[in-house]
């Protein structure tokens, strides 16, 4: 995990290392100024030496001085270095997921890609810097001031020692004990976000049902729950504070006992007394600061871990090394085509798929939910690979051509699509980057999209929001399908693309597409039976096997999927929408 | 859901807080409603500990001066008078951990007591809300007051808010000490001090304005990322990845840039006041040194030495003060969301008719607390305090209704129509015409801007909400579950339900059998929705779950084509048995629901063009019969 993470430091490698050293450096200025202190009390305040003060005085700005800048240096440096590091990070993780497959995809939820991008390059970003700056100067900060109070006085600096190993045993006990609550806090918060969540999504059964005050009650019980476990929690994280004090006080009144002592007997001067009692802050604090970064860093552990997850995700679709980069026509082939999601051998999903549609021909698919109609044109495109037997397009395995040019021609109308925050023009140009206006217009005019992109007020420049939230199911399907019209594909897929477009509009479509772009293989899945039956032929999947396969009035004879979904749609049951195939 | 949407929506990041301290007067107060005993005890135990500490100071200084200078000049030193001292100064110590122990674990109850009060108000106060909030903000923002702005409060109640009080403690404490040991001494700290605070306030106002930058560039990469990752499988079908990956590298650039300067600047706040406190030192020491030797001041050695730990104590809190800056700065700005969410106008209720249970004696309703199976409207009338039972039946008239979602922009027209109990009332036309839009109005999801809806004779203004809400079951076409069994999905249509009656309600539906072959039957677990479930298995939970209710009017959605066509046949059927005996609206998609329907309304742009019966309509040749017949016009 390390070295994947590591890997992402790339140019900030330097700012990386200069940034302890310098943190370093600032310590050990930061240690000597007590050092020169006793120095002054001793050598020039008790002897009545002023030129000594004055020496060691000016010896100790220039401390403090270089002190600062090593801590601005390392202040810049840290920063670069963590926020650099994180921005790395997101690119390294954005350009992989770009080229992810379908499965890649699958495999991670979309949320879960925006977390790791986003909360969780944060919290490794924190951690960075935390031990780029905090990890190393802690440890040194302790041991320079250890080194000075043994160098002052080895029998009294063993009291710091000792003192040091008892608070990092009970340290360890406290922060041990609040993890332990802590992890079982978090899926408590997470209880509680998912239910508001749920009731901002559902607000209307909610108040449909009058469940106000019974879905304050169920919120309440959570938000107790979180307010138990993390007094527990936090309770033991303040333990620190005192225990530390305690450490502090402890010390303070062993050294000055033991220290009176020992001036008595004259093995010790009284501004060494200072010098070692200034020390003990440094060494206690050094102590718990070092805790505080072990609990950051054990937390931030779980967000580097979903990062590797992205990163270390390799795309399992690779191009071909002598790639075909033109599809020569539409033909489609498929050849005992068995597919399935998972590679270990569980029942593939489609199963000796045999199949020839040639160029310019319209076919209908239709079947069941769960019948596999997205999972056998997502091979077509090489959205996924084949597990057994072989696509061709165009007379050639879908393997064999360069995957950007075969989806450029092979275009897919996916069913869950998404518009993006844009201008419309800006959005059909996803499909050719450089379309004229004129060719935009007639993509829209094609997918009957230009009578409403008219009517709005700027147009073709009229602002689509983000998902598209400014226009209407129906409106976002044809704006879709326009987009891939624009890539002029020799092969089309709808899939189930017209669902909120109306009977008569989607009807439109279709007869564009049979007039305008008759080369163009254009395969439509739908729920509809009009949406198909027209169709050169109709292709009835069942369990991931093709079922029927002919034109609509040979289905209806001799298909008996068919034909009763047929009637049902036809018959009293109906969509209202859409009445009658023999209308 | 038609309506406004998420249009126009308010960015919430990277907005400057308008009045700091209202709100920060206000949070104050929010805490100290439930924790004011406890806040005061936090401040006199937050005040003991610190003097503890200060007593610890003073004792440093005396130990030389007082103990140990003249156990040099005794011939036998008498340790017997610094062991008293020690001792007397361990028990204040003793008080002063307690005392911090306790502020301590005290503010952890305060603070999660308070979180735990936000959260609880916010939510039941949310819960409140008319569903116009919902329409006009975005989920993801309503969610962020429960998530990031609850958390930055956590972190000014629990660290801040103390911190800032302690250091104020230590700082006029530490003064006044160092001002009783050296006047002079007292002023060139002071000066250093005044040096420090100018410094940190330029270098904290320049970091304020990069933070922000900050927090803008973040917005928008989160956005972006957001955006990019719901439509990547867009982006691989469009091979637009190199594009992509060209806008989020410049935005990613920006947010480098700026989150580097910002906490550059952060990151230099605490070396530069550390060093500047110890060059305040060194000039202390250097200056107390010559005081000391002239022996002007009368200040002693013991006396510098302690007025040095002084100069130290007192600069630590200043520099802790200012490295809370920002983390105040966010939670005021957190809270002020937070506030702004609780300020929201609750829905209003003015209604006064409310639903009861009756028994009908010698042809009289009299009221009951029996659940005998009818119901009435309990009508008390305003004028004179008289009661009239009405019951309840089921009828529901529009007279004349106008409805906008907001003023401007009228959405329904002068809409009229009449149910008669046990009628079946069917909405046809296009997406958008205003279907879902009026069956919304006879609950008061929305209130109407002009007309009368009447609900069994009487203005549903007049009819409590709640009341009317329980007479109507609704069946939405998108299906929301709950985190929960299935057993209690279905209850929540009626709390007090056996489970016999949930399992007859979902024979009624038609979810029976698909529960049964579920993995734990009625007590499988539903999360994220029912995600678990095919999209059809929701709608059958939904009907059983508007079935156990029992209402006597029904809204049903119909479902699109996103669902086969044998598990629609199933749906329709569980719908049909429910829709039995009950005056229901139904926005259809089906001909056999329209064929039954009683009367059809046939809707175009928020007005009802046509009305009547299937033959009425077919036989009148308009809207409707090109509607029914629209497939073999376009062919």
């Amino acid at each position: 995990m390390i070295k994947t993470l590591a890997a992402q430091i790339k140019e900030f490698k330097k700012a990386s290392v200069i940034t302890p050293v310098f943190m370093i450096l600032e310590v050990i200025f930061e240690t000597l100024i007590p050092f020169l202190m006793a120095s002054i009390i001793d050598d020039g305040v008790e002897a009545g030496n002023m030129r000594h003060i004055y020496v060691i005085g000016a010896f100790m700005i220039v401390a403090a001085l270089c002190g600062l800048l090593c801590g601005v240096m390392g202040g810049r440096f840290g920063a670069r270095a963590s926020t650099g590091f994180a921005r790395n990070l997101r690119q390294a993780m954005f350009e992989n997921i770009q080229t992810f497959s379908f499965s890649n995809l699958d495999k991670f939820s979309t949320a879960g890609l925006v977390t790791r991008l986003t909360t969780d390059v944060t919290n490794v970003q924190n951690a960075y810097q935390m031990l780029l700056r905090m990890a190393f100067r802690a440890p040194v900060s302790m041991i320079c001031a250890m080194t000075m109070a043994f160098m002052i006085n080895a029998r009294l600096a063993s009291v710091y020692l000792i003192a040091v190993c008892l608070l990092a045993v009970v340290l360890v006990f406290i922060i041990r004990g609040a993890m332990k609550y802590f992890q079982q806090a978090f899926p408590k918060y997470d209880a509680l976000n998912a239910s508001v969540q749920e009731n901002v999504s559902a607000i209307r059964v909610v108040k449909a049902y009058v469940r106000e005050d019974y879905e304050t009650d169920k919120l309440k019980k959570a938000s107790q729950a979180i307010y138990d476990i993390f007094t527990k929690a936090e309770s033991q994280v303040v333990l620190n504070m005192p225990v530390m004090q305690l450490t502090v006080y402890i010390c303070i009144m062993l050294i000055s006992w033991l220290g009176a002592k020992q001036i008595v007997n004259s093995t010790l001067t009284t501004g060494e007394l200072m010098s070692l009692l200034t020390y003990c802050m440094n060494i206690l604090s050094s102590l718990m600061m070092l805790s505080m970064i072990f609990v950051m860093l054990t937390m931030s552990e779980a967000s580097a871990e979903r990062i590797c997850e992205v990163l270390n995700e390799k795309s399992d679709l690779t191009n071909p090394e002598s790639p075909i980069y033109e599809v020569p026509n539409g033909e489609i082939v498929f050849e005992h085509v068995d597919f399935s999601y998972h590679k270990d051998g569980c029942k593939p999903i489609l199963q000796d798929i045999n199949l020839r549609i040639q160029p310019g021909e319209t076919v209908g698919i239709i079947g069941g939910t769960g019948s596999s109609k997205t999972s056998l044109v997502n091979l077509i495109s090489r959205l996924y690979d084949v597990t057994e037997g072989t696509v061709k397009v165009g007379g050639h395995d879908v393997r064999d051509y360069d995957m950007d040019s075969l989806r450029n021609q092979v275009a897919v109308v996916l069913q869950k699509n998404v518009l993006f925050s844009g201008t419309i023009l800006e959005n059909l140009r996803w499909g050719d980057g450089d379309a004229t206006e004129e060719e935009c217009r007639r993509a829209c005019r094609l997918a009957c999209a230009d009578e409403f992109v008219e009517k709005m007020p700027q147009g073709y420049h009229t602002f689509i929001e983000q998902g598209g939230a400014n226009v209407s199911g129906g409106q976002k399907q044809r704006l879709c399908i326009a987009r891939a019209l624009l890539k002029k594909p020799r092969v089309l897929i709808l899939d189930d693309s017209t669902s909120a477009v109306d009977t008569a509009t989607d009807a439109k479509i279709r007869k564009a597409f049979a007039e305008e772009i008759p080369d163009t293989t254009k395969l439509i899945i739908a729920q509809r039976i009009s949406s198909v039956q027209h169709a050169d032929h109709i292709i009835v999947l069942e369990n991931g096997q093709i079922n029927g396969y002919g034109t609509h009035e040979e289905l209806v004879e001799n298909n008996e999927i068919y034909r009763e979904v047929f009637e049902s749609q036809t018959g009293g049951s109906g969509d209202f929408d859409e009445k009658a195939g023999e209308a | 859901m038609p309506g406004p949407g998420t249009r126009g929506r308010m960015p919430m990041q990277g907005k400057k807080i308008e009045n700091p301290g209202k709100v920060f007067k206000r949070l104050m107060g929010y805490v100290a409603k439930n924790y004011a005993p406890h806040l005061v005890l936090v401040a006199i135990l937050i005040l003991v500990s610190v003097l503890a500490n200060v007593q610890g100071t003073m004792f440093i200084q005396k130990l030389i001066d007082d103990y140990i200078t003249p156990m040099l000049t005794q011939e036998t030193p008498d340790f017997h008078p610094l062991a008293m001292a020690i001792a007397r100064v361990a028990v204040f110590y003793g008080i002063g951990v307690a005392a911090s122990y306790a502020w301590n674990k005290m503010m952890v109850y305060v603070t999660q007591g308070t979180l735990q009060n936000v959260r609880n108000d916010l939510f039941s106060h949310m819960e409140t809300l008319p569903i116009k909030y919902f329409d006009t903000h975005a989920h993801g923002d309503i969610m962020s007051v429960y998530t990031n702005d609850t958390d930055t409060l956590r972190q000014m109640i629990s660290q801040s808010m103390p911190q800032v009080f302690n250091s104020a403690i230590t700082i006029v404490s530490v003064l006044i000490s160092m001002i009783i040991l050296s006047v002079p001494l007292t002023v060139v700290t002071l000066v250093m001090v005044a040096v420090m605070l100018v410094i940190t306030s330029k270098v904290a106002g320049l970091s304020g304005r990069y933070f922000l930058q900050q927090q803008q560039d973040l917005g928008k990469v989160n956005g972006y990322i957001e955006e990019m990752m719901n439509g990547q499988k867009v982006v691989k079908v469009f091979c637009h990845e190199e594009e992509s990956v060209a806008q989020f590298t410049q935005l990613n650039d920006n947010l480098y840039h700026s989150a580097d300067r910002a906490n550059y600047l952060v990151n230099i706040v605490g070396p530069v006041n550390m060093q500047l406190g110890n060059v305040s030192y060194v000039v202390c020491a250097i200056v107390g040194g010559a005081l000391a030797l002239s022996g002007i001041s009368g200040l002693t050695l013991g006396a510098l030495a302690s007025f040095l730990t002084f100069n130290k104590s007192f600069n630590q809190p200043i520099n802790q003060v200012s490295q809370q800056f920002n983390s105040i700065v966010m939670a005021l700005a957190g809270a002020e969301r937070i506030f702004r969410m609780m300020d929201e106008e609750p829905e209003t209720d003015e209604g006064y008719v409310s639903l009861v249970n009756v028994r009908e004696e010698n042809g009289v309703l009299t009221e009951t607390k029996e659940r005998t199976g009818r119901w009435a409207w309990r009508h008390e009338h305003q004028a004179d305090h008289s009661v009239d039972y009405v019951e309840l039946k089921g009828a529901v008239v529009f007279d004349g209704v106008d409805f906008g979602y907001n003023d401007e922009k009228i959405v329904l027209h002068d809409v009229k129509l009449f149910a008669e109990p046990g009628q079946k009332i069917a909405f046809v036309g296009s997406t958008g015409a205003g279907k879902t839009t009026i069956t919304n109005l006879i609950n008061r999801f929305y209130d109407i801007q002009d007309g009368k809806i009447r609900y069994d004779g009487i203005n549903v203004n007049k009819i409590k909400k709640a009341d009317l809400r329980r007479s109507l079951g609704i069946v939405l076409q998108d299906t929301h579950l709950f985190t929960g069994t299935v057993m209690e999905n279905i209850r929540y249509g009626k709390l007090d339900a056996t489970d016999e009656e949930v399992i007859a309600a979902a024979r009624l539906a038609n979810a029976d059998v698909f529960i049964r072959h579920l993995s734990d039957g009625y007590d499988t677990m539903l999360t994220g929705d029912g995600a678990n479930l095919s999209q059809g298995q929701r709608q059958l939970l939904a009907i059983a779950r508007a079935a156990i209710a029992d209402p006597p009017v029904l809204i049903l959605d119909e479902a699109t084509s996103s669902i086969d066509t044998r598990t629609e046949r199933i749906v329709q059927d569980g719908m049909d048995k429910l829709m039995k005996g009950r005056t229901t609206f139904v926005i259809a998609h089906r001909l056999s629901t329209v064929k039954n329907s009683d009367c059809i309304m046939v809707l175009e742009q928020g007005r009802i063009i046509e009305r009547g019966t299937h033959d009425q309509l077919l036989e009148a040749k308009g809207k409707y019969y090109q509607l029914y017949t629209g497939n073999a016009i376009a062919n």
